[in-house]
This record gives C-alpha cells, structure tokens and sequence, in this order.
C-alpha cells in the first residue's frame, strides 16, 4: 500500500493548523474524510496509484486546528478554497465521505470551475421526512456499528479504533473531534444543500452501501436527481463505509468512472 | 443565611419499572403515552400551593427554573410561574427564577422584557438567574449547535444587559441577535438591574463569568455536598484569584431535604421518593447528558483532567440505600435538630449563604411535601438563619424588594 506523508499546513497566516496526507502523483485529487475521521485506507492507497491525492483533516477534528474561524458553513467552504489556494491546487477531482461528502457537494456548488469530477460516497446533507439520519451523538456507543456497517459483528466493524475510555486526552480528542462536526449538522445535517446542488457542473458519481442503515440508499436516487447526469452505483453487501467493507467493489466503481 | 425553597416540579407518577423499559427521562420519554395532562393539572395546583406555603411559613425566597421535555422537572416557562406566584404571594419572599436559559431565546430580548415584567410584577422581588442549562434543554430539546451553547449564552447576557441599562433605543448588532431598535418596556424595578444569579456544574467559565460580573454562583448537583466541596473551592479560588473577595451570599448550594419527626421516621416517611428521584428522574444516558461541544474546550479538558466524569459516574453509581444517600450527603435527612446540624455543617464547610432547599423530592406527594416544607420552616430555619450574621456580610445580591431581617442594611443590587 502506497503510504503517504504526513504535513501541517497552516491557512490563513496561521489561524488553521492542518493536517495533511498526501502520496501520488499526477492530477490533483482532494479527499474530505467523515465524522470517522482522517486515515489511509486501501481506496486513497489506490487513487494515489494515478492522482496525487491530499487527504486533509477537518479544523477542530483530531490535531487539526481552526474551528473557531469556520463559525458556519459559508466559512467551511470558503476555508476550503483558501486551502486549495494554500496548497497550490487550482482545481481537483472532489471525493468525499459522509460529512465530507456533504463538504465535497457544498464546494462543488459553490465553485463548480474547481471542480474536474465528484464522488461522493454516502454524503450527507439531504433530508428525507421517511429516511431520517440518525443522531450520530445520541444513540448508546454500542448502537452505531449497526447503524455503520451491512456487518456490524465483521472483521471490518471490529477493526474500527475507539478511543480508550481510561486515557483522559483520547477521550477528550474524541469529543472535540466530534463535536468540529457536529458544529456544521446540528441538529439535523440539511444545511440548504438542496437548494445549490444545481450549481454542480462536474461530472458526479454517487456511491452508496446497499445495507447503509445511517444514511439510507434512498438518498442515492435523491442526490442523482437534484446534479445533472450524476450516476448512482450501489455496492451490496456494504453499509455506510462501502470503501472499508467491500474495497475492490467501490475500487471499481470509483475507476470506472474516474477512467 | 437565606433558605429558599426550590421546586423542580417533577412527574410524580412516572411506572415503577420506568428505568427498565425508557431509554431516558429527558429528550425523548413519550409524552402521549407517559405524560397526563390531568395529573399534570393537579400537580400544577399542587407545586403553587407548596410554593405559597413556603412563603407563609417564612422562607426567605422562592425558587423555579426551566428544562423542557422531561419528568424530572418540566417547568418548560418558569416565568409562568413566578407570574402565578407574583400575586398570590407577601412582600416578604424574594421570587427567584434561576433562571431562564439564556441561550434558547431568539431574540434574548425576550428574557429581558419578561424578567423586567416579573420585577415590576413583584414590585422588585425578582432575582434572575442565567443559567447556561443542560445540553439536554439546550442541544437536543431545543436544538442549539452544541458549540454555540456559550456564545449565545454570552451575546444574551450582553444583550440583556444592556437592555436593562443603557437607554433605549439603541441598536445591537451581535452574531445571533441583530437589533435595529433595542427599546423594552419597561425596563426593570430595581437599579441599576434585579441581581443576577448565576448555577452551574462546574465549568471554569462560568466561575468567572460570576467573579467577573459580580454574580451570585450556586452549584447545583445531586451528589452532595461532599463532592460539592471541591466545586465550590474551585469558585473560591477563582475568586481569590480575580481579586474578588470573599462573601458567603455569593454562593448557594442546592441541597434535597428531608425533615420528619425523628431520624427513623424520615427514613419510613422519604425513603421511596428519594429512591424514585435517583433511580427515575436521574435516569440519563450519558450520550444525552453531554454532547460533544457543549463544554467549551477548555472546559472539557478541565472536567476531563480533574476526574469529574469518573467521580460523577462512582457517585452516580452507588446503590441508592437510605446510610449512602445520607453518608454521601445526597439528601440531608432526620429531625429537625439533625438536620439543622448538617446543614449548618455543610454550609460551612462549602461557604455558602444561600441554602436552595428542595424539599420536594421525586414522587413524594403533596401531604408528605407540606410536612416538610412546615417541619424545615419550624424546626430548621430559625436554627440555620444566623448562621453568616455574626460576621457582618452583607447580602448585596437579594433582591431589593425582598423585606429585609430588620439588623441587615439595605442592599444595592449589582455591586
């Protein structure tokens, strides 16, 4: 697996201190991890085979610092271009995750001539009266393996870290992780995104877990309507992270349709 | 010393194995199938009357406060009731709403009129908490951004401020609340403002914010004053440390109470309601009681540092026997003299002058409540009310209305 190195990047003379793993070469591709956080799977291994991929981590998530500065939206998307400024990245295909999907979608809208293609891998952002996404911070720990996984007694369930409940500081990153997102969902992850999606111009694919039960597979169908052309490609046997539970199938997927 | 009784207005009739089939008592127990507005009606009669008993048996202020969607204490608008209380209570009683969750109002422009309205009702009896409230009110009831619970509570208290204050119209351009024209009438009684009063669980800013402002702070915990020791220390030392100085009425404690004839019969008589506060209306998961966010970073860290969660979860772990509840000063309970004792020793010990007594408990119904309220009123109070007087402290935060022990000089609210 390639690995990446790891950088902080400061944005905005120094107000953001961020997190950054990039590896690869060729067009740029920018990941925008979910509220499970920033790390090196087997999908941005593969991407950085053909992209030169930068995977940055949230403000306020994990080490990542500069949340104060992002109070809303509107600042989080224009952070993101200041970013990509930062970086040198004048435009980049777009992959998001859930909340970074969400991140990925709102960017895209908002500055389609940055944008060369977008995957968006069970975004969040949309809201369904008959499909409502669960309260991520309300529901026992125990719970949210079967609301994250098509197998939440698998290999793949079992090998997601938690933080130790007897070390105070991993404890306390992970509610400041947390809570860096829950700062842009609260209390309900429909942020007026349906209203832009038009904007999108990039070509877009959707990828959604068959047996997502944390964002249901009816908000596939509910995305690919509002973004002109967007493809939708359901993995079965995959819940909310397809790329961890069935990596060769997303794999595909994902070249497919970057090819 | 100044005792006031504090009601929380719990359901009182909630199933005996409502811990066993309820995810939680707050946020989310269905109202359809658990709350009935008739027995509420009755309750509603019944928590007035023991309010009111209070005041003619001498107390020296009245409590309310105000939480949403729960049985622990669902006095969704405390102002409502202070508004029942303001006409059917004497001079005498101070009528304290601790308070109103600032950060919930939009405009809070709203609390500054309807606390000015109280304060002018009560011809100045009114003090007004601010309490930051509970990340279930605030987060999941009311749906506040975990992370914008303090500045909105900060921008509110700024904004009401200077409502009562500066005159009006002015204009306030804050982040949550933009106001061309800031004008409310009327503005309040007392001057420059009715005191305010501030309650928390131990956030360092809060702290501050008391010293800062000079704001009464009152701890408000379920765990006793035991572990209320190191949370008031940590309020004196901030005050010790922001040049503030020492004054047992900056603080209050709020304490359950049980009072009946002899130690054994409080026991017989209370046991099976405080049992039902703890096992019930306690009945909180901890994914509710917290959402990441709501404590301020530095809060966090502090609480996390410090062992709070662990210790909260010890004591909240205990079995809930009679010997543990009163080992651990969970409740106060025995005789009049007993009891007397103990508060006079936990008052001490946390330096406080201000007793929030809450003598209503869980389910315990309203005959047994009004022995309580009569047995504290006859056999404690006369004990505990001199407590601070010898050594010539004033209480510069009750409010001006409020009828003062004929040896205490007129108080200035404020400073």
């Amino acid at each position: 697996m390639t690995e990446p190195t790891e950088s902080y990047v400061e944005v905005k003379d120094g107000a953001f201190k961020i997190r950054v793993l990039q590896a690869g070469t060729g067009t740029p591709l920018v990941f925008i991890h979910g509220a499970g956080g920033l790390f090196w799977d087997p999908l941005l291994a593969g991407l950085a085979d053909r992209f030169a991929v930068t995977a940055p981590e949230h403000p306020g998530f994990g080490q990542s610092q500069g949340l104060e500065h992002v109070p809303d939206l509107w600042d989080l998307v224009l952070y993101y271009n200041e970013l990509l400024d930062t970086l040198g990245i004048e435009r980049a295909t777009l992959v998001g995750h859930s909340f970074g999907g969400m991140v990925a979608a709102e960017i895209a809208a908002n500055n389609p001539e940055r944008v060369d293609r977008l995957v968006l891998i069970a975004p969040i952002g949309l809201w369904l009266d008959d499909h409502p996404v669960p309260d991520i911070s309300g529901i026992p720990p125990a719970d949210l393996p079967g609301l994250v996984f098509a197998d939440p007694t698998g290999p793949v369930a079992a090998s997601m870290p938690t933080p130790d409940p007897t070390d105070p500081e991993a404890l306390l990153m992970a509610v400041n992780s947390l809570s860096s997102i829950l700062q842009f969902i609260w209390p309900l992850p429909d942020k007026g995104l349906h209203k832009r999606l038009y904007r999108v111009k990039a070509p877009t694919l959707l990828v959604w877990g068959a047996q997502d039960r944390l964002v249901d597979p009816a908000y596939g169908p509910a995305f690919a309507r509002a973004i002109a052309g967007a493809r939708l490609e359901v993995i079965e046997g995959a819940g909310h992270v397809p790329q961890l539970e069935q990596p060769q199938a997303t794999r595909a997927a994902i070249d497919n349709f970057l090819n | 010393m100044k005792s006031i009784f504090f009601h929380l207005m719990p359901y009182r009739d909630l199933p005996a194995d409502f811990e066993q089939r309820y995810e939680s008592v707050w946020v989310t127990p269905p109202n359809a199938e658990l709350c009935d507005p008739v027995k509420v009606a009755q309750y509603y009669q019944w928590n007035l009357d023991e309010l009111e008993l209070a005041d003619q048996l001498g107390f020296d202020g009245l409590g309310v406060n105000e939480h949403h969607q729960n049985a622990y204490g669902f006095m969704a608008s405390p102002n409502l009731m202070a508004a029942a209380l303001s006409r059917r209570t004497s001079s005498k009683s101070a009528i304290l709403v601790l308070g109103n969750t600032l950060a919930l109002y939009s405009p809070a422009l709203r609390v500054a009129e309807e606390f000015a309205m109280l304060d002018c009702m009560t011809n100045g009896r009114l003090a007004a908490g601010f309490p930051v409230g509970t990340s279930m009110d605030v987060n999941r009831c009311y749906g506040i951004t975990p992370t914008e619970t303090r500045p909105r509570f900060y921008e509110a208290h700024d904004l009401i401020m200077r409502a009562w204050t500066q005159p009006g119209p002015f204009t306030y351009n804050g982040r949550f609340n933009q106001l061309r024209y800031v004008n409310p009438w009327p503005q309040p009684l007392q001057k420059p403002h009715p005191p305010v009063w501030l309650a928390g669980g131990g956030s360092v800013e809060t702290w501050e914010m008391a010293v800062n402002h000079n704001y009464t702070y009152s701890y408000l915990s379920f765990f006793g004053y035991h572990f209320a020791k190191r949370l008031m220390d940590g309020f004196w030392e901030t005050s010790e440390r922001l040049g503030g100085t020492f004054n047992p009425y900056q603080a209050g404690f709020a304490q359950q109470i049980c009072v009946a004839e002899t130690d054994a019969k409080a026991k017989e008589q209370y046991l099976e309601h405080v049992a039902y506060f703890f096992s019930k209306c306690l009945h909180i998961p901890d994914y509710y009681f917290e959402t990441p966010g709501y404590r301020t970073r530095r809060s966090a860290e502090f609480a996390i540092k410090t062992g709070q969660p662990g210790e909260i979860a010890k004591i909240a772990s205990l079995e809930k026997n009679w010997d543990t509840l009163v080992d651990t000063g969970m409740i106060i309970a025995g005789s009049p003299a007993t009891v007397a004792d103990r508060l006079t020793e936990a008052c001490k010990q946390l330096r406080v002058g201000n007793l929030i007594a809450l003598l209503q408990i869980g389910s315990m119904p309203h005959e047994l409540t009004k022995q309580n309220i009569t047995l504290f009123a006859e056999g404690v109070l006369p004990k505990i009310r001199d407590l601070w007087s010898e050594d010539g402290y004033v209480h510069r935060w009750w409010p001006q209305g409020a009828e003062q022990p004929a040896s205490a000089p007129a108080p200035v609210a404020g400073n």
